[in-house]
């Protein structure tokens, strides 16, 4: 990043068409003519990439692959997974029992961590002999890191946090759905001259495929290579043991902006405590400091699939429904008869939610004693 | 050092009504404000800047309006703000967007350091941070919590991860997207707001930036809208009904049915 970036860059570029790291300006436009679609056949085939952390599949992997089953088989194409990591054992085999056709993988020290420079040259590497048609992400921390630095890189589109994806068959064309404008829409988005088609996937919105074991794929090693400059250096990595997540709570309770008060979060606590589940909250319990980000739901929080659920207050705007479509139950409680959450729960409770929630610790209790 | 921060303007609030007849989105006349991530790049970049005896320069790519965001930025301790405008950029998805950043970036050229908020409120993305690093060709970290050192050459900081954190030493120029714990913002002194409206400010159109009209604006966005709707509605949730301790009764025996159920499955 000098002065004088244009001319020296370009001139350096024209020399080495790979190194998008040292002269992006140059590499970029090539990149740009390459994506633009000349012959839509060029680009075939529907990606995931394969998350994985501390020797696990990433769940999310998993339910893409079952999401991009459907899409790979509309489109009489292949499903890939790339899977980056070190020590992978038997990745390939779960992500074949998941629905992969071919698991393209890197196994290297290197990418021991989620380590963002040495994954984006490994997946930059694959990308200048490959191209896929879709590539989907999981939107965990990572993916949001990675999946927009490949964007960029490829000149293509990305569809942050879709909550549908859907394809023309013929044209190939995926329709990416998402909440926009902040609460009652939804849009569709599509990226009809550029490929690959790049979404991100929320954890816990796609179903995964039952794993079939007797399904057979092929596996391709990509060696890793390691003559890119390199800028960071992971010094340190702390994995903290996390205790259940809300993602994981077959019972929750949730509260949103209705419940008043902080104090009032006790009642909610402790209900959920007597039925053994965990707290969900709406994002501007969050915003206000009245709870934690990590038991946030919906779109920008956590995904949930729990058996049962009951909504304390909250209004049920599309991004906190986007957390709660996998909910199997539901209970809302709201003093609003018209509000947007009972369009998607199974029981509707109008009324006082802080009254009832009283009143039904009181009952419960009585029942448990 | 030269600390570059990007900011964005969103709406104040996120309750945006459709209109019931034409559905189309009725933006209530309250002001835009500064995304809130934002704020906390500012402040680290101000502090930076006060560290390490350097420049902070804010940079927006938006309408007119954004020029109040900017000057508030200034009034917190940023030196110069640059506001890039011009209708050919508009309509600009994240691909776009970013790649008009650059440009603006570039002209700002030694940069040593970029700050980005993790996400803007509005979209949610969070995308810009790394496709603006990669169109600039350095190197990011997104979600940073903490910078325990800077110096000319790199920094060392917090990332926070899905399931902990990590420490990184990036070597500089780089890019970084911030979380709210990185900082407490400061607020602006009588004296900052005085001077901010002297202060540096540049606005820059397509043309200044010589940018390549296929990669701005609409045009320059390889993802569309295509439709937009109003999710179906027309789930009919059983209604319980009564006072408040039929109400209760009711609800204690629904959870108990749920349960159970799930008891005999296992
Ligand atoms: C890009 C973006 C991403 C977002 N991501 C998320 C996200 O991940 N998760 C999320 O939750 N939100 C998210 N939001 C915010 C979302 O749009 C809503 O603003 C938020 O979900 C509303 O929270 P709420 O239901 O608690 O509050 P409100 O909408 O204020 O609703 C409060 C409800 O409580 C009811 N009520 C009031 N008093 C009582 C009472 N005494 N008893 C019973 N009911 C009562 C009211 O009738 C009302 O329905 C996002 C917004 C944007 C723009
Ligand atoms: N139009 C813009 N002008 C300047 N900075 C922006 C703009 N859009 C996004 N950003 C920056 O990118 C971050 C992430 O935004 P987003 O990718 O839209 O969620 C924001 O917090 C800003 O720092």
């Amino acid at each position: 990043m000098n002065g004088n970036v244009a001319s020296v860059e370009e001139e350096k570029c024209i020399l080495c068409g790979m190194c998008l790291d040292s002269c992006p300006y140059e590499a970029i436009s090539a990149e740009k003519k390459k994506c633009k679609i000349t012959e839509p056949g060029d680009y075939s085939g529907v990606w995931v990439f394969a998350e994985q952390q501390a020797g696990k599949v990433h769940p999310v992997s998993f339910e893409l692959l079952g999401k991009g089953r459907e899409l790979a088989d509309k489109r009489n194409s292949q499903l890939t997974a790339v899977l980056l990591g070190y020590k992978l054992d038997n990745h390939h085999k779960e992500l074949i029992a998941h629905g992969a056709d071919r698991v393209i993988f890197c196994d290297n020290v290197q990418l021991q961590k989620l380590h963002d420079e040495y994954y984006f040259n490994t997946m930059d590497q694959i990308l200048q002999k490959e191209t896929p048609e879709i590539f989907l992400y999981g939107a965990t921390a990572f993916g949001r890191s990675l999946a927009p630095r490949i964007a960029a890189s490829l000149q293509t589109g990305l569809t942050a946090d879709c909550t549908q994806l859907e394809i023309d068959e013929s044209s190939g064309c995926l329709y990416q759905t998402r909440p926009a404008f902040g609460g009652n829409l939804m849009a569709t988005i599509v990226c009809p001259e550029h490929r690959p088609q790049m979404a991100t996937v929320r954890p816990g919105v796609m179903k995964a495929l039952e794993a079939d074991y007797e399904r057979t794929g092929r596996c391709e090693e990509v060696e890793y290579m390691d003559n890119r400059r390199k800028s960071t250096e992971i010094i340190d990595e702390i994995i903290e043991e996390t205790a259940e997540t809300i993602s994981d709570a077959s019972i929750i309770v949730s509260a949103g902006r209705g419940i008043g008060s902080q104090k009032n979060m006790t009642l909610v606590k402790r209900l959920a405590d007597l039925l053994g589940g965990q707290v969900g909250v709406s994002r501007p319990l969050v915003d206000t400091g009245w709870s934690e980000y990590r038991h946030q739901i919906g779109q920008t929080g956590a995904a949930v699939a729990p058996k049962l659920l009951i909504t304390c207050g909250v209004s049920g705007a599309i991004q906190h429904l986007a957390g709660i479509s996998g909910a199997k139950t539901i209970i809302a409680i709201n003093n609003d008869p018209e509000a947007p959450i009972f369009s998607i729960a199974n029981y509707k409770v109008v009324g006082d939610c802080v009254e009832v929630l009283k009143k039904l610790i009181a009952e419960i209790e009585n029942k448990q004693n | 050092m030269r600390v570059v921060v990007c900011i964005k303007q969103v709406p104040s609030t996120n309750r945006v009504q459709l209109h019931p007849e034409t559905n189309t989105i009725i933006r209530d006349g309250r002001q835009s404000v500064t995304n809130p991530f934002d704020t906390y790049a500012i402040e680290e970049a101000v502090r930076i800047k006060e560290k390490t005896e350097g420049e902070a320069i804010a940079i927006s790519m938006g309408i007119p309006e954004t020029e109040r965001l900017l000057r508030d930025a200034e009034s917190r301790g940023v030196d110069r703000a640059i506001l890039l405008s011009d209708k050919n950029f508009a309509g600009a998805d994240t691909l776009a967007t970013s790649y008009t950043l650059s440009l603006g970036i570039r002209d700002l050229m030694p940069v040593d350091l970029v700050l980005c908020g993790k996400m803007a409120v509005d979209g949610d993305t969070a995308q810009i941070g790394p496709e603006l690093a990669e169109q600039l060709g350095i190197p990011h970290i997104t979600d940073v919590s903490e910078i325990y050192s800077v110096n000319e050459s790199e920094i060392v900081c917090k990332k926070e991860t899905d399931n902990g954190y990590q420490v990184l030493k990036i070597k500089l120029p780089a890019l970084l997207t911030v979380v709210k714990d990185i900082n407490m913002p400061r607020m602006p002194s009588i004296r900052g707001v005085l001077e901010s409206q002297q202060a540096p400010f540049e606005k820059k159109g397509s043309q200044d930036l010589a940018a390549d009209p296929e990669k701005i604006g609409l045009t320059g966005s390889p993802t569309q809208v295509v439709k937009t709707f109003i999710p179906d509605r027309s789930n009919e949730a059983i209604q319980i009904s009564g006072d408040i301790d039929e109400q209760v009764t009711e609800i204690a025996n629904i959870i108990d049915g749920v349960l159970n159920d799930g008891r005999s499955e296992n």
